[in-house]
């Protein structure tokens, strides 16, 4: 934690003035000696489109004169966020756009069903540490996850990155959150970030880099998800510090000045709950406790990893979820969807009464899969519960981590998910049946087809996930 | 003279233009109807070509999608004034070459339904209630927006503008 001494002098042998994660990589990019409020222009690594944004980035580069993209293999083409196609408008952009992918002859393209981009730009290794990302998504900031400066553009400005390999960029200033401790049982990475977005509201990082340190060491699925929601604050970037991937000159100098600090002390962290319609509204899950649900989505670029899965897998192994609610899952890509198939997680779920989803963005934006009716009442392990995100704008979304989602999902109501990890097996079953005898009469209780499954959560139960989910 | 329309804080762009909405889920010559349909019903109705949308601090946030703006710049929303942008939002304005400013005070001043004038030369927004001073854009955002948007700036000039 903390910054190195850097050891180079500037001219004269004056020591350079210190950096940011922010000021270096854009220093480095622009080959010029950056700093928060300079507005510089930098060669980009990769740029990222996805399918929602193809018409208006195929007519950016028609407007520009034509222009084909700057360099094939740095170009990343992925439908995920209405995919498969769920109508035939759709359908009709999905295939302009493996046209155009063919024509500008761009290997890099990820169909339906592949993935979230974000999480197959990381697992696959298309975001090179310390270099600058420029993606068609929001959620763009994910790349931090391995040391890379990921920022989302819109259409246009990122039809001028295809065409130009470039963009311009104004320094961000930084902001530095530390993590200190270790997370408690049943408290999560999700709950840690949900937490310092509570601290620093939907606008306190506008314009902002989220500087990450005390955390570079966790798994890249954890830094994912700490990085990806930095957009919840407004911030241009959110940058994990001392990861595994970074290369030796990408390190926060000592001495860097930050617009702020906040310091989030995990051992003493509760599982966190954003409400209706802010995903800065967090409270401590104590407040929500006994909210009834209609709906669980599990997935997103923020929680569907294969270690999501298994959080709410760990719960709901052996059990069905609540009647009248229902679960969706969707793995993030088709990696974890086949490691999660793999070890039986996926099977666990589904014979829990999940539907399983194909891999991508699902109904996390409300365009395809469960979307929400008006009056349901949805938690989510996604990003987003603005109003209209999944579906109606008379929809409610609470936003938490995957125990949160996996007891919610088996009760009908939330609730703090701890106890269920303690509890005996008869304890279980007495503490599920106060909490869906206490839930109001909502929806209509589904028959789960497929009671031979019965054999079938034996051996999930018995498959290699018997392995202990210790975090 | 232009109306206002008038937002609060932190107006996100499922607000704009809801995803299920967007140009691909319903066309490029329909997603613009749907401005603001949830939000204010009738806006894309009744929005004339120069109003002016005023709000409050980080105006825009959330999802990056350009059709927002893009909605707005069809309707022939004339420029924005907020107390604060997101930074998304704020590009994509610049981009498509619709102004967006800045000011401290336009929110409080007017109020929906008034009758302004965007005065960029100027640097205010003018209101029934006042003048509210608008905070002005970066040389190199200008040269953008005077161009009328990035798309024709790099037409006509094959790079970015210089940075100081």
């Amino acid at each position: 934690m903390g910054g190195r001494l850097s050891t180079p002098r500037g001219p004269g042998g004056r020591a350079p003035r210190p950096k940011t994660l922010a000021e270096k990589i854009l220093s480095r990019a622009s080959g010029r000696d950056a700093h928060a409020g300079d507005l510089v222009i930098a060669p980009v690594s990769r740029v990222m489109v996805h399918d929602s944004v193809i018409d208006a980035v195929m007519a950016g580069l028609r407007d520009l004169g034509d222009r084909r993209v700057w360099d094939t293999s740095r170009v990343a083409v992925f439908i995920d966020h209405a995919a498969p196609a769920p109508t035939p408008v759709v359908a009709d952009s999905h295939r302009i756009l493996r046209e155009w992918v063919r024509e500008q002859g761009i290997a890099t393209f990820y169909d339906a069903g592949e993935g979230v981009c974000h999480q197959i730009m990381v697992e696959e290794g298309y975001c090179e540490p310390g270099t600058v990302i420029v993606g068609s998504d929001s959620h763009s900031n994910s790349y931090g996850a391995v040391g890379a400066f990921g920022a989302g553009m819109g259409a246009t400005d990122v039809a001028v990155a295809l065409a130009l390999g470039r963009t311009w960029l104004r320094v961000p200033e930084s902001i530095k959150v530390t993590f200190a401790g270790k997370p408690r049982k049943g408290v999560t990475m999700k709950d840690a970030i949900m937490r310092v977005v509570r601290e620093i509201g939907t606008d306190g990082a506008r314009y902002a880099s989220v500087e990450f340190h005390g955390v570079g060491s966790l798994p890249q699925g954890d830094r994912i998800t700490l990085a990806g929601m930095t957009t919840e604050m407004g911030a241009k970037a959110g940058i994990v510090a001392d990861t595994p991937e970074a290369p030796g000159w990408l390190f926060p100098d000592r001495g860097a000045s930050y617009s702020n600090e906040v310091t989030v002390d995990l051992s003493t962290l509760e599982p966190q709950i954003a409400i209706p319609p802010r995903v800065d509204q967090v409270v401590d899950i104590s407040e929500a406790i006994g909210q009834p649900v209609d709906i669980v989505f599990l997935g997103s670029c923020t929680n569907g990893r294969l270690v999501d899965m298994r959080q709410a897998a760990s719960i709901l192994r052996g059990r069905r979820i609540a009647p009248e609610v229902r679960l969706e899952v969707v793995p993030s890509s088709r990696r974890q969807f086949e490691d999660a198939m793999a070890d039986g997680t996926l099977l666990a779920l589904s014979a829990a009464g999940a539907v399983i989803g194909s891999s991508g963005c699902g109904p996390c934006l409300g365009r395809t899969g469960g979307v929400l009716a008006g009056n349901e009442i949805c938690l989510s392990t996604a990003n987003r519960n603005y109003r209209g995100r999944m579906g109606s704008p008379d929809a409610f979304i609470y936003i938490g981590s995957p125990y949160v989602a996996a007891v919610a999902a088996l009760t009908g109501v939330i609730d703090d998910p701890r106890p269920y990890l303690e509890a005996t097996e008869d304890e279980l079953d007495a503490l599920v049946a106060r909490r869906r005898a206490e839930r109001p009469g909502r929806g209509a209780a589904s028959v789960r087809s497929g009671d031979r499954s019965r054999e079938l959560m034996v051996a999930a139960a018995r498959s290699g996930v018997a392995a202990e989910i210790d975090d | 003279m232009a109306r206002a329309w008038v937002f609060g804080d932190d107006l996100d762009t499922d607000q704009m233009v809801p995803g299920r909405y967007a140009p691909f889920m319903v066309g490029q010559d329909k997603f613009h109807l749907y401005a603001f349909c949830d939000a204010r019903p009738g806006f894309a109705k009744e929005v004339q070509p120069g109003d002016v949308l005023v709000g409050g601090e980080n105006f825009g946030c959330g999802s990056s999608r350009e059709y927002a703006v893009a909605a707005l710049k069809k309707l022939g929303v004339g420029g924005i004034v907020a107390k604060s942008f997101a930074r998304i939002f704020f590009r994509n304005c610049i981009n498509l070459g619709i102004p967006v400013l800045e000011s401290a005070d336009a929110v409080g001043l007017a109020r929906d339904g008034d009758q302004v004038t965007l005065d960029l030369a100027a640097g205010a927004l003018r209101t029934p209630h006042g003048e509210a001073p608008l905070r002005p854009l970066a040389p190199f955002a200008q040269e953008i927006l005077a161009a009328g948007g990035v798309v024709a700036y790099l037409r006509d000039h094959g790079d970015f503008p210089k940075v100081p």
